[in-house]
């Protein structure tokens, strides 16, 4: 159910982009009123969960990773696993955002006849995130030369590294390609496998739907239906120069692709799409295992108000004498 | 966490790198003005309605190229009946010229040089540069 609901969503959105970009009213509010309340939703947003997370205690060191920790000269470390020094951290955090290393141990449970249960490898789903991942970034920055003016040195060189098999024109880029296999073999991964659609939900059909809808609009406006391109960039410098405009001319297309965009803006922070943030606050990957080395002492550890055993005697030293019970101190 | 100081630093890092366009543009003082092209003196109308040459000006240029390369058909019928020969040099560059033209409005978007000027020259700039 939650598929089509999702999808249905997404694809209401999108016709009503579009009917509101042939009209013309309607095209102040998507092109101007909508991003910027996006862009504050997100940062916004985002920034408030990073703080709250900031914010709550983690009194101990979790250093529960899959690697052996530091230890005795003849067992043999995983340094890289299970780090004892801020170094090793870093290292350990930079390969986990840039390649994804722990769904690289994803694997798969399958009951064969039998029956026999048997855990094999599954390498796909790390494959299809990671370049799903990097096209996102790719493109993203790609996406600069509409939003700065004029477009930096890099922008030029990665769009033109990205167009290397010189094919058609405009060029096909392969993130493009890419970017739309990966998200597909995502989708049909969550609807084929009986598993995981069981513990799909609707935000996880939503967000690969709306990341869907982003990149199908995107490359039809780029391969088949042409939008000006000029107008598109007087819509985006506008937008950050903080003189918002929106020239006749752009295609509805474009108000699709950007009301999109803005939505998933919007629904990010409140979404699991910010792991973006808190994968960088996962006490498992950011922790350096170093409690057999360093004493941590808990820092919300406060005076505890306690009765000793000798205060007790005291204040009833008489009576115990009187009952005649032993006393420790006379 | 105890890192809020190391949290904080990065999130500000994070906003930082992602609001560029925000504080280069306020910076560059950048305006949403396209850029001013030279239009040719002599000539009103464009090969097709202006409309789609705006948009799809490299769409036109494949299917000449096709249509030459593959099919050996040069004469094009253009939306207002007048005939051209299809041909990038000989026609585009009758009218637009490479530098005031074609390249501002590419470095604008952001489109680079297309490649097909590694084969295909302006002749105005191929006159200049003869000795
Ligand atoms: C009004 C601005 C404008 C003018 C003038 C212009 N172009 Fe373009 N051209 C573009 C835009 C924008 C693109 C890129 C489209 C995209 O990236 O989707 C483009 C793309 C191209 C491409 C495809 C390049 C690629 O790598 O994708 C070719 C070829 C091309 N233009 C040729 C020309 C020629 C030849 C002229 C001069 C006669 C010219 N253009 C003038 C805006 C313009
Ligand atoms: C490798 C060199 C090369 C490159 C790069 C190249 N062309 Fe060509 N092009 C040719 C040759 C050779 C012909 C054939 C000329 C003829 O038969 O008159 C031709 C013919 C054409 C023609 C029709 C004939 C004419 O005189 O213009 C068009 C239009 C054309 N090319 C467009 C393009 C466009 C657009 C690009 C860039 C996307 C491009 N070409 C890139 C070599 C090239
Ligand atoms: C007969 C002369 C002539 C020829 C040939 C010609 N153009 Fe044009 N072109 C013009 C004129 C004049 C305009 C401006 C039209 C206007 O402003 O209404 C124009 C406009 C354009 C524009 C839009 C510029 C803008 O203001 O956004 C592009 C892009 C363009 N031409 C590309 C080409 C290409 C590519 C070719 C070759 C296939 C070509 N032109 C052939 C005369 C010509
Ligand atoms: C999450 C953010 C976004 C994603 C994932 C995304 C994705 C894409 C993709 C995959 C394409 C296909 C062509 C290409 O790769 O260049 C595209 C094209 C395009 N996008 Fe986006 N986009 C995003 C945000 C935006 C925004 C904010 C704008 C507003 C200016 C925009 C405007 C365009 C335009 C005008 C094109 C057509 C480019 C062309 O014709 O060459 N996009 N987008």
């Amino acid at each position: 159910m939650s598929v089509f609901s999702s999808l249905i969503l997404v694809l209401v959105f999108a016709a009503l982009a579009y009917a509101g970009g042939l009209a013309g009213s309607s095209r102040w509010f998507m092109g101007v009123i909508l991003p910027y309340t996006a862009i504050l939703v997100f940062l916004g947003g985002l920034s408030y969960r990073v703080l709250r997370w900031a914010k709550s205690p983690v009194p101990f060191h979790i250093p529960t990773t899959c690697g052996q920790q530091k230890s005795l000269p003849w067992l043999k470390w995983s340094w890289l696993e299970n780090p004892q020094s801020k170094g090793g951290v870093l290292l350990r955090m930079a390969l986990e955002v840039l390649l994804f290393r722990s769904l690289f141990r994803n694997s798969r449970a399958q009951f064969l006849d039998g029956p026999r249960l048997r855990y094999g490898e599954e390498k796909f789903l790390w494959l299809s995130a990671l370049a799903f991942h990097w096209s996102l970034l790719i493109i993203l920055i790609r996406h600069l030369r509409f939003f700065v003016s004029p477009v930096p040195r890099f922008v030029m060189g990665l769009e033109a590294v990205d167009g290397f098999f010189q094919v058609s024109a405009p060029q096909l880029l392969v993130t493009d390609v890419v970017i739309l296999a990966a998200l597909l073999f995502l989708l049909q991964r969550r609807l084929r496998n009986p598993q995981v659609r069981y513990i799909s939900l609707f935000t996880d059909y939503f967000a690969l739907f709306l990341l869907l809808g982003i990149a199908f609009s995107g490359v039809l406006m780029r391969y088949f239906f042409r939008v000006d391109l000029e107008r598109v960039k007087e819509v985006a410098l506008g937008l950050v120069t903080f003189s918002p405009t929106v020239p006749a001319g752009v295609g509805p297309l474009f108000f699709v692709h950007l009301t999109l965009v803005s939505l998933l803006l919007i629904y990010f922070p409140f979404s699991k799409l910010v792991h973006m943030g808190g994968i960088f606050l996962s006490p498992t990957r950011n922790l350096a295992n170093d409690s057999r080395v360093k004493r941590h002492v808990n820092p919300w550890d406060y005076p505890v108000k306690v009765h000793t055993y000798a205060e007790w005697e005291e204040e009833f030293h008489d009576k115990i004498k009187a009952a005649g019970l032993p006393l420790e101190r006379e | 966490m105890r890192d809020r100081v190391w949290i904080v630093a990065g999130l500000l890092l994070f906003l930082a790198v992602i609001t560029y366009p925000f504080w280069h543009g306020v910076e560059a003082r950048a305006t949403s003005q396209p850029p001013v092209l030279v239009l040719p003196a002599h000539e009103k109308e464009c090969v097709a309605p202006i409309s789609y040459m705006r948009t799809s000006h490299m769409k036109l240029l494949l299917d000449w190229r096709n249509s030459v390369v593959r099919n050996d058909q040069r004469k094009y019928v253009s939306y207002d009946g007048k005939v051209y020969d299809m041909s990038l040099t000989g026609t585009c560059m009758k009218c637009h010229e490479k530098k005031g033209f074609c390249d501002r409005c590419h470095e604008y978007a952001g489109v680079g040089t297309p490649y097909c000027w590694n084969c295909h020259v302006d002749p105005a700039l191929a006159e200049v540069k003869r000795p």
